[in-house]
C-alpha cells in the first residue's frame, strides 16, 4: 500500500462521519421506504406486538416515554399498558422477571436502557435466562429478545458506552446479535423476537438516527436472517465488523479502493452463533483479513473471530488476521471516545499491516 | 401469630379436618423418613450429596399443602424436598439432582407445577414474580409461591423482587424459612433488625411471622396469604421461624460452628413429634396409625431408592441438545466431536 490511500483519509477531515445511504430511491422497490434505525426498530416491536399477542414489552422509561430512545415510542398508546410497560429501576428484576414470564408462556421483550446497565442484571441473564431451558430439559424455554441499545460514539456517561458482546457470546445459552443498519434492524429484531431462544439484541446507538432503505417485504436476496452478510463484496483483503464499525469499514472500504485495493466488508451480525462459513468463503477468495470491533482488545470477539479464520484458511492466508479494536482500558469519557473507538485511520493502519506483511 | 400487616382474610377454610390433619403426618413422616436416608444413601455412596431439610418438615409440608396444582406454581430452592414431596412431585426424578444426573432435576417442571430445583441463592424469586404478574395479564387466579431462606434474604433479588411484586401487585407468596443458619452464619449475623417479616413493611406488602415448626399454623398462614394474593390483593409474606436440625449439606461439618448443646437448646421440640402429640391429645390418630405412616413412609422410601439406584446417566448428547430449542451449527459440531472423540476412548 502507498502513503497515498493514509493522504487521502487525512483530506477526508473527519473520519467520524460515517453517513453512507448507498441505495438510491429511484432503485427501491415498492415496499422500500427510508427510516432511520430508530424508527425501523418501532415499527418491529410495532408488528411483533400485533402479531404475537404474548409479546410484552417492559423495562425502565419504555411505556410512557417511549424509551429514552424512544425506541418504544407510542407502543403503549397503541397496545395498551399490558403489553408495553414501565418497571420498577432494578435490571436483575427485570429480567428476573422475564423468566417468570417466559415459564408462563409470554415472549418477554424487555430493554435494558444502556449496556453497562446489564451488569447488575448478569446473575439472572447467565445464570438463569441462558440456562432454564437446559436445566428444565427443554420445558421451559426462554424465549427472551433483550434489547440492550450498545456500543460507544454519542459522548454519554459512564457505563453508557460499553460493548459487551464478548460477555455475552461466552455464555452457554445465548444467542447474540447485533444489525448495523435500518434495514437490518427492522428484520433481524423481527426475526430475533419470534425465536424460541434468549437473543441479546445488541443496537448500535450511534446508528439510532441515520436513514436507509428498508425494505420490509424480504430480508435480502439471500432471504436468511441468520449468518453474515456480505455488505461490499472485494477481492484483496476482507473486513470483518458488525453493529456500528460495519459503516466505517464500507467508508474504509471506499478510499482504499482510491488506491486500487478491493475490501470486501462482512457485517457478521450474529455474534454468536458466528458464521464460519461466511467468514471461510470470504477469506479464502481474500487471503486477508481485518476484524474491526470497539470492544477491549483482549479476549474480544476478534480473537474468536481471527481463530476460526485460521482454522479455515490457514493455508492461503498472506498474513495474520490482524484486529482492530478498542483498548483494554475502561470505556473513556466523551472527549477521548474518538481516540478509543477505531476510526479510520486506524482500521487503514490495520489494512497496511496485513498488506505489508512478509513472511520470515 | 404476629401480623405484622393485615392480610385480607376470607376464602380460607374453617378449621382442617381429621382426614387433613392425619394426611399432613403421613406427609411429614415420610418426608423425614426419606430426607434422613437421603443422607444414609450419600454415606453409602449411592448418592454424591445432599441438603436435608431435617426439621423443616412442618414448614414445608404446610406451606406445599396449601397449593392448587391445577393453577398455582412453586418456586424452590435446593432444599424444597418436602414440598415437592407435598406436592406429588415423582420423588425419583425429583432425587435425581442430589444423584448429579441432573441439575434442576427429571421431573417435568410445567406439569409438577415445580420449577426446577435452582441452587442459586434467591435466584428464583424473581421468577415468582414474573410468573404471577403473567397470570394478571392473562386475567387467571394463580398465585406463585416461592421459597428462600434468611441467608438469602440479604441477596439483592429478594428485595428487587418484593419492590417489583408490590408495585405491581402481582399474587405472590413469599415464603421464609427462617431456620436460623446460613451454613455457619446464624440469623443474628445475616438479618439486621432479627426479622424478614418486617422488612416487608417496608414494600407495604403484609407479612405474617409464624412458629415454622407448627404444621398446622404454617399450613393455615399459607392458605390464608394465597386468599389474600388470589383475590387481587397483592403479594404477602410469610417468615416461617425454624431450625436447621442437620449440617447445611453433606460436605457439611456443624461441629466446627455450634456444639451439640446449642443444637439442643435452640432447636425446639420435634415438629412431627409435635404433631404427634397434638393428634394423641385430640383423638385424631393412636399409636397404629402413626405405626402405619411409618411403615408406609419407609416403603415408600425404599421404591424411591430402588428408583434412584436403578437410574442411569443421562446420554452425554443430551449435554449439547438441551442448551437451545434451536441448535447451532457450532454446538453440532462440537456434538460431533464429542461423539467421534468418545467413541476412540
Amino acid at each position: 500500500m502507498s502513503n497515498s490511500i493514509l493522504e487521502n483519509v487525512d483530506a477526508a477531515g473527519d473520519n467520524t462521519a460515517d453517513d453512507t445511504v448507498t441505495n438510491t430511491a429511484a432503485d427501491s422497490p415498492a415496499s422500500t421506504t427510508v427510516m432511520s434505525m430508530q424508527q425501523a426498530l418501532n415499527r418491529a416491536l410495532d408488528e411483533v406486538l400485533a402479531e404475537n399477542p404474548k409479546a410484552v414489552i417492559f423495562g425502565e422509561d419504555c411505556g410512557r416515554l417511549g424509551g429514552v430512545f424512544r425506541i418504544t415510542d407510542g407502543l403503549q398508546a397503541k397496545h395498551g399498558p399490558q403489553r408495553v410497560f414501565d418497571t420498577p429501576l432494578a435490571e436483575s428484576g427485570i429480567l428476573g422477571m422475564s423468566v417468570g414470564l417466559a415459564m408462563a408462556g409470554f415472549h418477554p421483550i424487555p430493554e435494558v436502557q444502556f449496556d453497562g446497565f446489564a451488569y447488575p442484571a448478569i446473575n439472572q441473564i447467565v445464570c438463569q435466562i441462558a440456562r432454564m431451558n437446559y436445566r428444565s430439559r427443554g420445558t421451559m424455554p426462554m424465549p427472551i429478545t433483550l434489547r440492550v441499545p450498545s456500543f460507544g460514539g454519542i459522548r454519554a456517561p459512564e457505563h453508557h458506552g460499553e460493548s459487551l458482546e464478548a460477555l455475552f457470546a461466552h455464555v452457554p445459552g445465548l444467542k447474540v446479535v447485533s444489525p448495523s443498519n435500518p434495514h437490518e434492524a427492522y428484520h433481524l429484531l423481527k426475526y430475533a423476537a419470534t425465536r424460541p431462544d434468549p437473543v441479546i439484541f445488541m443496537e448500535p446507538k450511534s446508528r439510532y438516527w441515520q436513514k436507509g432503505e428498508v425494505d420490509v417485504s424480504r430480508h435480502d436476496a439471500a432471504g436468511s436472517p441468520t449468518g453474515a452478510k456480505v455488505m461490499r463484496e472485494g477481492r484483496h483483503l476482507t473486513l470483518v465488523a458488525w453493529g456500528a464499525m460495519v459503516s466505517r469499514c464500507l467508508q474504509v472500504a471506499e478510499l482504499a479502493a482510491e488506491d486500487g485495493i478491493d475490501i470486501e466488508v462482512l457485517d457478521l451480525r450474529w455474534l454468536k452463533p458466528i458464521d464460519a462459513e461466511a467468514l471461510a468463503a470470504s477469506v479464502r477468495k481474500t487471503r486477508r483479513a481485518v476484524v474491526v470491533h470497539e470492544a477491549p482488545l483482549t479476549s474480544g470477539l476478534g480473537a474468536e473471530v481471527a481463530q476460526l479464520i485460521t482454522q479455515s484458511c490457514f493455508d492461503t492466508l498472506k498474513a495474520p488476521v490482524e484486529r482492530v479494536t478498542g483498548f483494554d482500558v475502561p470505556y473513556p469519557s466523551g472527549d477521548l471516545e474518538d481516540e478509543y473507538i477505531p476510526n479510520i485511520d486506524r482500521i487503514l493502519f490495520g489494512i497496511q499491516r496485513v498488506l505489508e506483511y512478509k513472511r520470515g | 401469630m404476629d401480623t405484622l400487616l393485615p392480610v385480607a382474610s376470607g376464602g380460607a377454610a374453617g378449621p382442617l379436618t381429621a382426614d387433613e390433619l392425619r394426611e399432613l403426618y403421613s406427609l411429614m413422616v415420610a418426608v423425614r423418613h426419606l430426607d434422613t436416608s437421603a443422607i444414609a444413601w450419600q454415606r453409602q455412596g449411592i448418592i454424591p450429596g445432599y441438603a436435608p431439610e431435617l426439621g423443616q418438615e412442618a414448614a414445608q409440608v404446610g406451606s406445599g399443602y396449601a397449593v392448587d396444582t391445577t393453577r398455582d406454581f412453586v418456586f424452590p430452592t435446593y432444599r424444597e424436598m418436602g414440598v415437592a414431596r407435598t406436592m406429588g412431585v415423582d420423588m425419583v426424578a425429583y432425587m435425581s439432582t442430589h444423584k448429579a444426573t441432573w441439575h434442576g432435576g427429571l421431573y417435568n417442571p410445567m406439569e409438577s407445577r415445580l420449577a426446577p430445583i435452582q441452587a442459586v441463592v434467591a435466584g428464583s424469586v424473581l421468577h415468582a414474580v414474573g410468573w404471577a404478574h403473567g397470570q394478571t395479564l392473562d386475567s387467571q387466579d394463580g398465585v406463585a409461591l416461592t421459597y428462600f431462606g434468611d441467608g438469602a434474604s440479604s441477596q439483592g433479588d429478594v428485595h428487587e423482587a418484593m419492590n417489583f411484586a408490590a408495585v405491581m401487585k402481582a399474587p405472590v407468596v413469599f415464603f421464609v424459612q427462617n431456620n436460623g443458619w446460613a451454613i455457619s452464619v446464624p440469623t443474628e449475623r445475616q438479618v439486621a433488625g432479627g426479622s424478614v417479616a418486617a422488612r416487608a413493611a417496608g414494600y407495604g406488602i403484609p407479612a405474617l411471622k409464624i412458629d415454622g415448626d407448627d404444621v398446622v399454623a404454617v399450613l393455615e398462614a399459607t392458605r390464608r396469604a394465597f386468599a389474600h394474593a388470589r383475590s387481587g390483593n397483592g403479594p404477602v409474606l410469610i417468615e416461617a421461624m425454624t431450625y436447621r436440625r442437620g449440617p447445611h449439606s453433606t460436605s457439611d461439618d456443624p461441629g466446627r460452628y455450634r456444639s451439640l448443646d446449642e443444637e439442643r437448646d435452640e432447636s425446639g421440640i420435634d415438629p412431627l413429634e409435635r404433631l404427634r402429640q397434638r393428634l394423641l391429645a385430640d383423638g385424631i390418630a393412636d399409636e397404629a396409625f402413626f405405626a402405619e405412616a411409618l411403615a408406609a413412609a419407609k416403603a415408600e422410601e425404599e421404591q424411591i431408592r430402588t428408583g434412584i439406584q436403578a437410574l442411569g446417566s443421562r446420554p452425554g448428547t443430551e449435554m449439547f441438545d438441551l442448551v437451545f430449542q434451536e441448535t447451532t451449527p457450532a454446538l453440532q459440531a462440537q456434538a460431533a466431536n464429542w461423539r467421534e472423540e468418545s467413541e476412540h476412548v
